[in-house]
C-alpha cells in the first residue's frame, strides 16, 4: 500500500511539474530594459514600452529607471560584471567609445537583427544618427533612440526691443556677436549669448559644421591611437572670440553642462546655444516670443556649413549568461517596433527628439507637425545637410567624459583671464591626449 | 573614571558579541576594500574583460599628476574649514540656546529639525539660491555690487561649497553640543560664577573642558564628513570646477570611478585615501588614549 | 530691575538664534514656496518669496501621479512602506550590532580587542558611494540583489553607533555592574537588565540618527533593486527630478519633497527630547 502511495505521489508531482512547465512556457518572456530619462521624457518612454507590450503577447518589456545617464551606465557595467546585465540599456552618446570597446559584453544591433532574422534596413535611419552608433564600415552597433543636436535659441521680443529683425536671426558668428552686443547695450536682456554644454556645442558641434577634425583618425573612428586636434587655428580664434565677447559683456559663461539652460526661458539670455531637446521646456516656461535657428559659423572659413552631430542616447543590447535566443528575439521585435514610421514619428512628436528615420520625418511632416511647431524641423534639416565628411559623423573617443571636463577646466581658466586662448587649447590637447593614451592602454 | 579594568572575564563571549558587526564589516567593507586594492595594481577596461597586472603604475601616475597633489592640499583646507566653521557655529548656537531664554525650546526645535533634510534635496535648494543669474541670493549680492559668479571664480566656488557643507552639518553638531552642555552640572558653573569669574572665562575654563569628549567625537565626525560625505554638495553645485577649484580627493574618486569609468585610477585613489585614513585613525587613537588617560588621572 | 537687565542681555542671544534658525530653514521655506506655484513660474528662475495659488493641486498631483502610477508604476503608498521598512530595519539592525560590539569592547578584555575596534572604526571612512562598484559585486556574489537584506545590510556597516555606545558605556559607573556580578548575574543578563535600561536615551538618539540616514538613502537602493516593488521614496523623488533635457516639474518635486520629508522630520521632532537626552550620556 505504501508503495502504491509512492507511485501516486510521484505521479502527482510529475503532473504538477508538467503543468507548471506548460504554465511557464505560456508565460511571457520578460526583457529587462534600463532607462535614464526622468520627468515627462521618462513618462514617454514608459508609454512607448506599454504600447509594445500591448501590441503582442509573447514578450514583456520591463522598463526600469536606473538614475541619470551616468548612474545607468555605471549600474549596467556593475551588473554585467555580476552577470546580471539588463537585456537593453540606454547609454548616452559619450559612453559610445567605452561600449563599443566592450566586445563580448555587447550584442551589436546589426548582428542581433541578422541572428534573429528581423527585417532591418540601416539606410532608413538619418545618417548622422546612425553614423554615431556604427562601426566604421557602417554596421550599426546600437539602436538610436533619443537623439538631439545643438541649435541656437533666440528671444524674438528682445530682438525687437534692441531694434533687430526677429524674423532674420543671425547666421554667422560676426552677426551673433553684433546682435548680442546690441541687445546688451539696449538693455533688452541681461545676457546677450550663453552656451549650454559648452564642450559639446562649441567644440564637438563646432568642429563638425566647420568640417575640421576634433581628433585625428576621423575623430577616433579609425583607431584608438587618435590624438586631439583642438589646436587648430579656428578653435583658437573661436575661444578668443568668446573671451572678447565676455570682456565686452555680450557673452556670459553660465556654468558646465546644462546649467545655462535655465537662462533662456527665464528671459535672462537673449540667445542660447543648447540642445534641440530644450524645446518642450521653453514652450512651457518662456513668457516671450522666441525662435530657433541653425548653429552660427564663421563664413570666412566655410561658405556652406556641414551637418551638425547628435547628442542624446542609444539603446545597447547586452549579453548576460542566462539570456536565451528568445530574449533576443524579443529585443529585436522591440527595436523593429520603435523603428516603424508611425511609432518613430510618435516618439519624435511626443518628446521633441529628432526623428530616427526619414520615414518618420515624412509622417510628422504629413501630419502638419512642423506647421504647428515652427522650427521643429530645424534640427533634422541641420543634421541632414548634404555631403557629410569624416569630420561630421561624430566622435569615437575613449574617456570622452573626462576629456570634456579637461576642456571645461582650461576654457574656464581662459575666460577667467588666467591664460590665453592658445594656451587653453594647447593644455587641453596635452591633458586630453594623456587620457586618450590611458584608455588605449586598457585594450592593448 | 573612564579608564577601567575588564568587568567580565569570559573567553568566548566577547568574540560572539563583536561577531555580527565584524562579519558585516568584513563582507561589506574589507572585501570590497581588498577588491579595490587589487584593482589599483591592475589595468582593466570598465567591463572587466581585459585585465592585466601593472604594479605601481597607477600610483606613479597619480603622484606624478600635479592636479592630484593640488587636490590633496585643497582637501585638507576644505576639511579644516568645514569642520572648524560647522563646529564653532554650532557650539556658539548651542551655548545661546542652553541659556535660560524664553522660547529656547522653540529655538532648539528650529535648529534641530533641518537635520532630517535629505542631502540631495538641500544641495538642489542651494543651487536654487545661489545660481549666479537666477538665484535669489545671487541677485541680492549682485544688487550690492558684488560680482557673484561662482562658475568662473574659484574662490567663490570654494566658499559656496564650504558654506553649503557647513549648513548641512550645523544641526548635527548643534544636537551633540546641546547634549554636552546639558550634561554640565549647573552647580559647577554657579560655583565658578560666585568666585567672580566672568561668564566668558567660566565657559572656557570650566564648561569647555567638560565638553572634550563631545568635541573630540565631533572633530572625528566632522572631518570624516568634510572629507568623504560632501561630494553630493560638490556635485550639485560646482562639479569640482571652475578649473579644479573644488575637486576634493573624495570627489575625484567618485568622479573618476563613477562618472569617468577610470576604475583603476579611482581604485588607486581609494587605496591612498584608505592609507591616509588609517594613519589619521592611528594618530587619533594615540591622542584619544592619551586624552582619556589624562582625564582618568585628573 | 535685575530681571530687566537680564532680559536686555538676552537680546543678542535671541537675535543669533532667530537668525540661525531662519537661515537653516530658508531652503525648506523655498521648497515649500516652490510647491505652491506652477512649474513655469519656478522654471523661469524668478522664484517668488511668497506662496502661490497651486498648493492643493500640486500636492494632490504629486501624491496621485507624480511619484506614482504614471511614471514608475509604483504607488506612493508602496514606496512609503518600503522606505519605512528600510529605515526601520537599518536603524534597528545598526543599534543591535553596535550595542553588542561596544559592550564587548568596553566591558571585556580579550586578545585583538583593540584591533577589532580599529577595524570597525575605519569603516567610518570611505562611504558606500566611493566603494560602490566592489560593494555591488559582493552583494551580487552573495545573491543579495533585489532582496531586502541586500538593501539594508550594507547600510548597517558603520562605526558611528559603536563609537557612540562605547562612549556611553565608558561613562557608566562600573560599580553597578560589579554589584550585579556579585549577585550572580552573567554578562548578558547585565547587558539586558542594567546597561540597556541605562542607555535608553542613547538608544533613542541613535535610532533617530540612523532612521534619518536610512530614509534618505538613494544611490544604493537604486543600484541594488531592479523591481519597482522595492522602490523607495528617495528613488521616486529623484526620478521626478528632470535630466538636463527634460522638463523639470519643480513644483511637483518640491511638493513631493515636503511630503517625503514629513516622516523623518516628525521622527526628529517627536524624539527630539530623547535625542538630546541620549547624547547627554556621551558628554558625561
Amino acid at each position: 500500500m505504501n508503495k502504491r502511495l509512492d507511485i501516486w505521489a510521484v505521479g502527482v508531482v510529475v503532473a504538477v511539474l508538467a503543468l507548471g512547465f506548460v504554465g511557464l512556457s505560456q508565460q511571457k518572456i520578460e526583457i529587462q530594459f534600463w532607462y535614464a530619462l526622468t520627468g515627462d521624457l521618462g513618462k514617454a518612454t514608459v508609454e512607448l514600452v506599454d504600447k509594445f507590450n500591448a501590441s503582442q503577447d509573447k514578450y514583456f518589456i520591463n522598463a526600469i529607471y536606473k538614475g541619470s545617464y551616468a548612474d545607468t551606465m555605471t549600474a549596467a557595467i556593475a551588473a554585467y560584471r555580476a552577470g546580471e546585465a539588463p537585456h537593453i540599456v540606454q547609454i548616452f552618446e559619450v559612453g559610445t567609445g567605452t561600449m563599443l570597446a566592450a566586445g563580448p559584453a555587447i550584442y551589436p544591433v546589426h548582428q542581433l537583427m541578422a541572428d534573429t532574422k528581423t527585417p532591418f534596413d540601416p539606410t532608413a535611419y538619418i545618417a548622422p544618427v546612425k553614423g554615431y552608433y556604427s562601426f566604421p564600415d557602417g554596421r550599426m552597433a546600437a539602436m538610436p533612440f533619443n537623439s538631439s543636436t545643438a541649435v541656437l535659441w533666440y528671444n524674438k521680443s528682445a530682438f525687437r526691443q534692441a531694434g533687430l529683425d526677429p524674423d532674420n536671426p543671425p547666421r554667422t558668428w560676426a552677426e551673433v556677436r553684433a546682435a548680442a552686443k546690441k541687445i546688451v547695450d539696449a538693455g533688452a536682456a541681461k545676457i546677450g549669448l550663453s552656451c549650454s554644454w559648452l564642450t559639446w556645442t562649441q567644440f564637438e558641434q563646432f568642429a563638425a559644421i566647420h568640417d575640421i577634425p576634433f581628433a585625428t583618425k576621423s575623430n577616433g573612428f579609425e583607431g584608438m591611437d587618435a590624438v586631439l586636434a583642438l589646436d587648430h587655428p579656428l578653435f583658437v580664434r573661436h575661444v578668443q572670440t568668446l573671451m572678447d565677447m565676455q570682456k565686452e559683456g555680450s557673452f556670459t559663461y553660465g556654468g558646465r553642462d546644462s546649467q545655462p539652460d535655465a537662462l533662456f526661458p527665464a528671459g535672462e539670455a537673449a540667445m542660447l546655444i543648447a540642445s534641440s531637446a530644450l524645446r518642450a521646456r521653453i514652450l512651457r516656461e518662456a513668457q516671450f516670443e522666441w525662435g530657433v535657428t541653425y548653429l552660427p559659423y564663421y563664413d570666412d572659413f566655410i561658405a556652406a556649413p556641414k551637418n551638425s552631430i547628435i547628442g542624446g542616447a542609444a539603446l545597447w543590447v547586452m549579453r548576460r549568461p542566462d539570456a536565451t535566443a528568445a530574449h533576443y528575439q524579443g529585443v529585436a521585435a522591440f527595436f523593429a517596433f520603435i523603428s516603424t514610421p508611425e511609432n518613430a514619428a510618435w516618439w519624435h512628436m511626443r518628446t521633441g527628439y529628432i526623428p530616427l528615420t526619414f520615414a518618420a520625418y515624412e509622417v510628422a511632416k504629413a501630419e502638419g507637425y512642423y506647421q504647428t511647431n515652427p522650427g521643429a524641423d530645424i534640427p533634422t534639416l541641420q543634421l541632414a545637410r548634404p555631403n557629410p565628411t569624416k569630420n561630421t559623423q561624430g566622435l569615437r573617443l575613449g574617456n570622452l567624459p573626462s576629456i570634456r571636463v579637461v576642456i571645461y577646466e582650461e576654457v574656464e581658466k581662459a575666460l577667467a583671464g588666467q591664460q590665453t586662448a592658445k594656451d587653453a587649447l594647447a593644455n587641453s590637447v596635452k591633458r586630453g591626449n594623456a587620457l586618450l593614451r590611458e584608455f588605449e592602454s586598457l585594450y592593448k | 573614571m573612564i579608564r577601567r579594568e575588564a568587568v567580565f572575564s569570559n573567553k568566548l563571549l566577547p568574540y560572539l558579541l563583536v561577531a555580527p558587526q565584524l562579519i558585516l564589516t568584513g563582507v561589506f567593507f574589507l572585501w570590497p576594500a581588498v577588491q579595490a586594492l587589487q584593482q589599483s595594481v591592475m589595468k582593466s577596461d570598465p567591463f572587466g574583460i581585459r585585465t592585466r597586472f601593472v604594479g605601481w603604475e597607477n600610483f606613479k601616475a597619480l603622484f606624478a599628476d600635479p592636479f592630484y597633489l593640488g587636490s590633496i592640499r585643497l582637501s585638507f583646507l576644505f576639511a579644516g574649514a568645514v569642520a572648524f566653521l560647522a563646529m564653532s557655529l554650532a557650539l556658539f548656537l548651542a551655548v545661546q540656546a542652553n541659556r535660560q531664554l524664553r522660547g529656547s525650546q522653540i529655538y532648539k526645535t528650529l535648529l534641530i529639525w533641518p537635520y532630517a533634510l535629505a542631502p540631495a534635496v538641500s544641495a538642489v535648494l542651494w543651487v536654487f539660491l545661489f545660481q549666479p543669474s537666477i538665484g535669489v541670493v545671487s541677485r541680492a549680492l549682485q544688487g550690492l555690487g558684488i560680482p557673484w559668479d561662482y562658475h568662473l571664480h574659484g574662490g567663490q566656488a570654494l566658499l559656496l561649497v564650504i558654506l553649503a557643507s557647513v549648513a548641512r552639518q550645523i544641526s548635527y553638531n548643534f544636537i551633540f553640543f546641546l547634549a554636552g552642555l546639558q550634561a554640565v552640572p549647573k552647580t559647577l558653573i554657579e560655583a565658578a560664577m560666585i568666585d567672580g569669574a566672568s561668564s566668558r572665562r567660566v565657559f572656557w575654563s570650566v564648561v569647555f573642558p567638560l565638553l572634550t569628549p563631545t568635541t573630540f567625537f565631533l572633530i572625528v565626525m566632522n572631518t570624516v564628513y568634510a572629507f568623504f560625505d560632501t561630494f553630493g554638495v560638490i556635485d550639485a553645485l560646482t562639479k569640482g570646477g571652475p578649473g579644479k577649484a573644488t575637486e576634493t580627493l573624495c570627489y575625484k574618486v567618485y568622479l573618476d570611478g563613477f562618472r569617468n569609468f577610470r576604475i583603476n585610477s579611482s581604485a588607486a585613489q581609494s587605496v591612498v585615501l584608505m592609507a591616509v585614513v588609517i594613519l589619521l585613525t592611528a594618530f587619533q587613537f594615540k591622542f584619544l588614549q592619551r586624552r582619556v588617560h589624562y582625564e582618568g588621572g585628573g | 530691575m535685575k530681571k530687566a537687565r537680564k532680559n536686555l542681555t538676552n537680546i543678542p542671544a535671541h537675535l543669533f538664534l532667530a537668525v540661525a534658525a531662519a537661515l537653516l530653514a530658508f531652503p525648506v521655506y523655498m521648497a515649500f514656496i516652490g510647491s505652491t506655484h506652477d512649474a513655469a513660474t519656478i522654471g523661469r528662475g524668478r522664484m517668488p518669496l511668497t506662496p502661490g495659488a497651486y498648493l492643493g493641486q500640486n500636492y494632490v498631483q504629486a501624491w496621485a501621479y507624480g511619484t506614482g502610477e504614471r511614471v514608475s508604476g509604483t504607488p506612493v503608498r508602496v514606496m512609503m512602506v518600503n522606505s519605512l521598512t528600510m529605515a526601520l530595519a537599518i536603524a534597528l539592525g545598526k543599534i543591535f550590532m553596535s550595542v553588542l560590539a561596544a559592550y564587548a569592547v568596553v566591558f571585556f578584555r580579550f586578545p585583538l580587542r583593540n584591533f577589532f575596534f580599529w577595524l570597525i572604526f575605519i569603516t567610518l571612512m570611505l562611504p558606500l558611494e566611493v566603494r560602490i562598484i566592489p560593494s555591488y559585486k559582493v552583494a551580487s556574489d552573495l545573491k543579495l540583489v533585489n532582496t531586502f537584506l541586500g538593501l539594508t545590510l550594507p547600510m548597517m556597516v558603520s562605526a558611528t553607533g559603536t563609537l557612540l555606545f562605547r562612549q556611553v558605556f565608558l561613562s557608566m559607573p562600573k560599580e553597578l555592574l560589579e554589584a550585579a556580578k556579585i549577585d550572580g548575574a552573567g554578562p548578558l543578563r547585565c547587558l539586558w537588565s542594567i546597561v540597556l535600561p541605562l542607555s535608553k536615551p542613547s538608544l533613542a538618539a541613535l535610532f533617530v540618527v540612523m532612521f534619518v540616514y536610512g530614509w534618505n538613502q538613494y544611490l544604493w537602493p537604486l543600484l541594488i533593486t531592479t523591481t519597482r516593488q522595492m522602490d523607495t521614496v528617495a528613488i521616486g523623488l529623484v526620478r521626478m527630478l528632470g535630466t538636463s533635457e527634460s522638463l523639470m516639474d519643480w513644483n511637483l518635486v518640491m511638493a513631493a519633497t515636503i511630503m517625503t520629508m514629513a516622516v523623518p522630520v516628525s521622527v526628529v521632532i517627536l524624539l527630539q527630547r530623547w535625542l538630546v537626552k541620549g547624547l547627554v550620556e556621551i558628554g558625561k
